[in-house]
């Protein structure tokens, strides 16, 4: 791709034909190595194969490891992380489902171990209250000072209106 | 009045960032705190690294506080924390046991040799399923056990001279009053 860049850089008499032409040129070069790439990401879900007693159980297993995070990564979930810890702890949560655990006692299970910080979504507790009601609380702060700020200009503009009518907007 | 308060609205914003970027430096993002303080350790029975036909179990283990130390031959910290082990390991106070995570045997035994062994035994998690247990999700990863079997204090990542002087020194002396 930079290479077709290039080219046309350096040649730049040759104009319009010549950059489209390599342009082609590139999307052609490309090609193979989109397709291997793709191979590529279909090798990487083969390359974990985990013997699934039905589609069920492989459907909660990935919903499953969606909502627990990786902990070398950190800003990834366990189901789409590479790591060698997440593989090993997909692991564990599948021989969990083989042993007829509950999602909750996996996560429990992971929780005991790694904290809190393994789920995506964190519990309702009183150290977490403010994560989960702060944004609200924010929001409702804002909106009081506008119906405040709305109502006691609506009180004082028809007074002040005969005034100084062109300071309008400038106050809030 | 009202005019400056856009300007304050400011003066809070800058000083809730100017107080992440604190919060930031001193705390490590990644660092997960272990629920497993002041928790028992969990029950565990390894291979010894020189002999996997002998076997170091927590049970075993138990009477006297010891320190954990996850290294692995891959783990480039651990080769920053490895000088660090062999000046001090000894002046501790307490056995330091090596617990070699996902490691090839082979390639633990070659890194000791190469660098030197600060352990007094070292055993082995070659899948690091007993780690999970432990709540390692990386090496260097150290953990200081009470006689009792508790876990008293763990350090995640290298240990530095100044953490082993300003906590795991004071950690192990507040053992050593509880068990005179």
């Amino acid at each position: 791709m930079t290479h077709g860049f290039a080219s046309a850089g350096a040649h730049p008499v040759r104009g319009h034909q010549t950059q489209r032409r390599s342009w082609h040129r590139a999307l052609r070069a490309l090609l193979p190595l989109l397709l291997f790439l793709l191979a590529g990401v279909a090798m990487a879900q083969a390359i974990d194969p985990l013997p699934f007693k039905d589609h069920a159980q492989e459907v909660r297993f990935q919903n499953l490891t969606r909502e627990l995070r990786c902990l070398v990564c950190q800003n990834e979930n366990l189901a789409d992380s590479n790591a060698d810890l997440a593989r090993d702890l997909r692991h564990e949560v599948f021989d969990l489902m083989q042993q007829g655990k509950s999602d909750e006692e996996i996560k429990q299970y992971l929780v005991d171990r790694y904290s809190d910080f393994v789920l995506y979504d964190p519990p309702v507790r009183r150290s977490t209250l403010l994560l989960w009601f702060g944004p609200l609380a924010i929001l409702l702060a804002g909106a009081t000072v506008v119906v405040v700020t709305v109502r006691r200009r609506g009180r004082v503009a028809p007074a002040a209106a005969d005034d100084k009518p062109s300071d309008e907007g400038d106050d809030w | 009045m009202s005019r400056l308060l856009p300007f304050f609205g400011f003066l809070l914003l800058v000083a809730l960032f100017g107080f992440g970027i604190w919060w930031n430096t001193q705390h490590d993002q990644r660092e997960v705190p272990s629920p497993l303080i002041n928790k028992p350790a969990p029950a565990f029975v390894l291979p010894k690294l020189d002999d996997p036909a002998q076997t170091v179990s927590r049970d075993s283990l138990m009477g006297k506080p010891y320190l954990i130390n996850v290294f692995a031959s891959w783990c480039v910290a651990c080769g920053e924390e490895h000088p660090v082990l062999m000046a001090q390991g000894k002046s501790i106070g307490v056995p330091v046991i090596g617990y070699n995570y996902k490691d090839a045997p082979d390639d633990a035994k070659a890194w000791l040799a190469q660098h030197g062994n600060p352990y007094d035994t070292v055993i082995v998690d070659q899948e690091g399923r007993t780690a999970i247990d432990f709540g390692v999700y990386g090496a260097p990863e150290s953990f200081l056990v009470d006689g009792k079997g508790v876990i008293r204090y763990k350090r995640i990542g290298p240990l530095t001279p100044e953490a082993i002087d300003k906590e795991l020194k004071p950690a192990i002396a507040a053992l050593a009053k509880e068990q005179p």
